[in-house]
């Protein structure tokens, strides 16, 4: 019996999400009593996962599958979960992976939970804990086919490590229709995403223009964050849309949350109250965000901002 | 161009999230349901093609006889007819199958569903229905346009975006992004009026099995108060030697 994990790779490299996926497949994989076996797109250095209890990798190259095509990817893994007898998939919680998990659940018939934030107290039953209605809350939800696809939350079971030694083994099945062609990636690049940011810096209304985002981005600079913000600062085009946060915007599940000049409302509290410390600076002590945060600054944003900058300069450097 | 919008009925992003029953049943009380705000901006592209390409537009539901307002706020919208699958919508998968048999019934060429229901945030249905009907799925899509039988659109990826090419038959799981915001519509009085007139279907749902349950919810514990902290200083020492973030 195989737990089978789905390991993303950008360039070769395993992204951060792989070393969640991996620890909560082997969390899952000792509980039943069998071995976690991870599946992944041409890794450069697929046995780097045996940190997180990954004893064979499956690794996948060589079949026109260079760039991620979501219905060839879950047709890849749907071989694998055959040809390992897996009965459980783990997934992470990236937009390619929520892109094939759907794909993949209905080829194994199988039931899938999205969001998944801990390992089933009972294997056998396999009900597990996941956010719903938003961040405004948990539900408890079973698993009850054979086979079952759960999906992970960023920043939730977390990384674990667990060294085991780590076959190598290399698969490519043939794949006969890919649906959807790629015609051009846009990414910015030397920036981190939304998704993988440890830290995410956001700014809202209370900046007054998009001329004033010079100090948001100094601050995600200094510490290595990714830039966002609330929905009517896209609305109004100050920021690009793929920088709006919250119900209707990109989830966030970041370490640290730092909110400037947004005010709370229940709309953007629920796309980032998944994040383990929230920070607000915000110049008024009855805005909302406070009641949802860890620490706050009440204060003018212009005036403390640039001391936060210059504060965790120093702190850098002394740190380093 | 025959297109399906499958709408989820859900409350307004404004509700409070209370359960009842022992923690098992979601609290509908004083809980205004409305459209998904994902399906809704895939039910104006959809206008959108009605209105430049002669599209006819059909919308489709999951959901017993309490979901016709949201319904019929689709067909005020502009919508041509609705369907009402009348079964509680247990699990995705069960929504899917539900779907899927009305997509092949009904000869659709688009499928244009939401990236996910805001509720459950399941974001699972559209890709399920695309694979159970073997049809093209495009998901976090923010930009599409088809001509003839092919298709061009634009997802959105973690720090970026793909274009993509493909062909109808297609699925889409659509978001913010498918339609300007001021483009999204409140339905007029000739509208409502319109929409009192046109056809809601009500089917039988076909045997499926749901492949989840739910069996408890709960709600997060509640937040410790906000250490307020008087300077940037204080803030970083903090940050690093309590919440270990930085
Ligand atoms: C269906 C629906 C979906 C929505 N989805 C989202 C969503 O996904 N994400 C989202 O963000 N919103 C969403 N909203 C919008 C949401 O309701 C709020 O309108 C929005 O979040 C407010 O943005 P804001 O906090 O930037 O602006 P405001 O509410 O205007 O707040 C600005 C804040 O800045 C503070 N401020 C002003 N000057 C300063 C200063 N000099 N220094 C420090 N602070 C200052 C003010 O005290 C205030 O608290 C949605 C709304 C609806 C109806
Ligand atoms: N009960 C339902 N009836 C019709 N469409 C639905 C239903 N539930 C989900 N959908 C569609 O599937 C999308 C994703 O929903 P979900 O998988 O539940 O997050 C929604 O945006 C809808 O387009």
């Amino acid at each position: 019996m195989s737990v089978i994990a789905f390991l993303e790779t950008e360039n070769g490299s395993f992204k951060k999400n792989a070393s969640e996926v991996a620890s909560y497949a082997h969390a899952v994989a000792q509980k039943m009593g069998g071995t976690a076996v991870g599946i992944a797109f041409n890794a450069t250095n697929a046995p780097e996962m045996g940190t997180y209890g990954i004893e064979k990798i499956v690794n996948v190259s060589d079949n026109g599958l260079e760039s991620f095509n979501a219905q060839g990817y879950a047709h890849v893994i749907a071989e694998a979960v055959k040809k390992e007898e897996s009965s459980i998939v783990v997934v992470g919680s990236s937009a390619d992976a929520k892109y094939l998990a759907p794909l993949l659940a209905a080829k194994l018939q199988a039931g899938y939970a999205p969001n998944v934030v801990a390992v089933p107290d009972d294997v056998s039953d396999f009900t597990v804990k996941r956010t719903a209605f938003s961040n405004k809350g948990f539900a408890f939800t079973k698993i009850s086919t054979q086979t079952k696809v759960v999906g992970v939350s960023s920043n939730a079971f977390g990384a674990h490590e667990n060294q085991v030694d780590c076959q190598e083994e290399a698969f490519s099945p043939s794949i006969d229709t890919m649906g959807v062609s790629s015609v051009e990636i846009d990414k910015v690049t030397g920036k981190v995403s939304i998704a993988d940011a440890d830290i995410v810096v956001s700014g809202g209304r209370g900046l007054k223009g998009p001329e004033n985002w010079g100090m948001v981005e100094e601050l995600a600079e200094v510490l290595g964050a990714a830039t966002a913000c609330s929905k009517p600062v896209s609305d109004m085009g100050w920021r690009p849309h793929s920088e709006h946060v919250g119900q209707t915007g990109k989830p966030v599940a970041s370490n640290l949350y730092i909110a400037i000049g947004i005010s709370g409302a229940i709309q953007h509290l629920a796309g980032v109250s998944a994040s383990k410390t929230k920070v607000v600076i915000n110049n008024d002590p009855e805005a909302p965000f406070f009641k949802a945060a860890d620490y706050g600054i009440v204060g003018d944003a212009f005036e403390v901002v640039p001391k936060l900058i210059e504060k965790l300069r120093e702190f850098k450097a002394q740190n380093s | 161009m025959k297109i399906l919008v499958c709408i989820s009925n859900v409350p307004d992003t404004t509700s409070k999230i209370n359960f009842t029953e022992g923690d098992t049943q979601f609290d509908t009380n004083g809980v205004q349901f409305v459209i998904n705000p994902n399906d809704e901006f895939g039910l104006t592209r959809a206008m959108w093609f009605k209105e430049k390409q002669g599209a006819s537009v059909h919308v489709a539901t999951v959901g017993d006889a309490s979901t016709e307002p949201t319904i019929r706020k689709a067909l005020a919208i502009g919508a041509d007819e609705a369907i009402r699958i009348n079964a509680q919508p247990t699990d995705g998968y069960f929504v899917a199958q539900q779907l899927a048999d009305v997509v092949k019934n009904g000869g659709y060429d688009l499928i244009i569903a939401g990236r996910e229901s805001i509720d459950y945030n399941g974001g699972m249905v559209p890709g399920m229905m695309a694979e159970m009907l073997d049809m093209n799925f495009v998901n976090n899509c923010i930009s599409l346009d088809i001509e003839g039988s092919n298709a061009s659109a634009v997802r959105e990826i973690d720090g970026g975006k793909e274009k993509v090419s493909t062909a109808l038959p297609l699925v889409i799981g659509g978001q913010k992004g498918l339609v300007q915001e001021s483009d999204l519509r409140i339905p007029n009085m000739r509208g409502i009026m319109m929409a009192r007139k046109k056809q809601l279907n009500i089917v039988e749902p076909i045997e499926a099995i749901a492949a989840t349950s739910t069996v408890k919810f709960e709600k997060p514990a509640p937040k410790g108060s906000v250490k307020l902290v008087d300077s940037a200083e204080e803030l970083v020492q903090l940050l690093h030697n309590e919440a270990k973030a930085i």
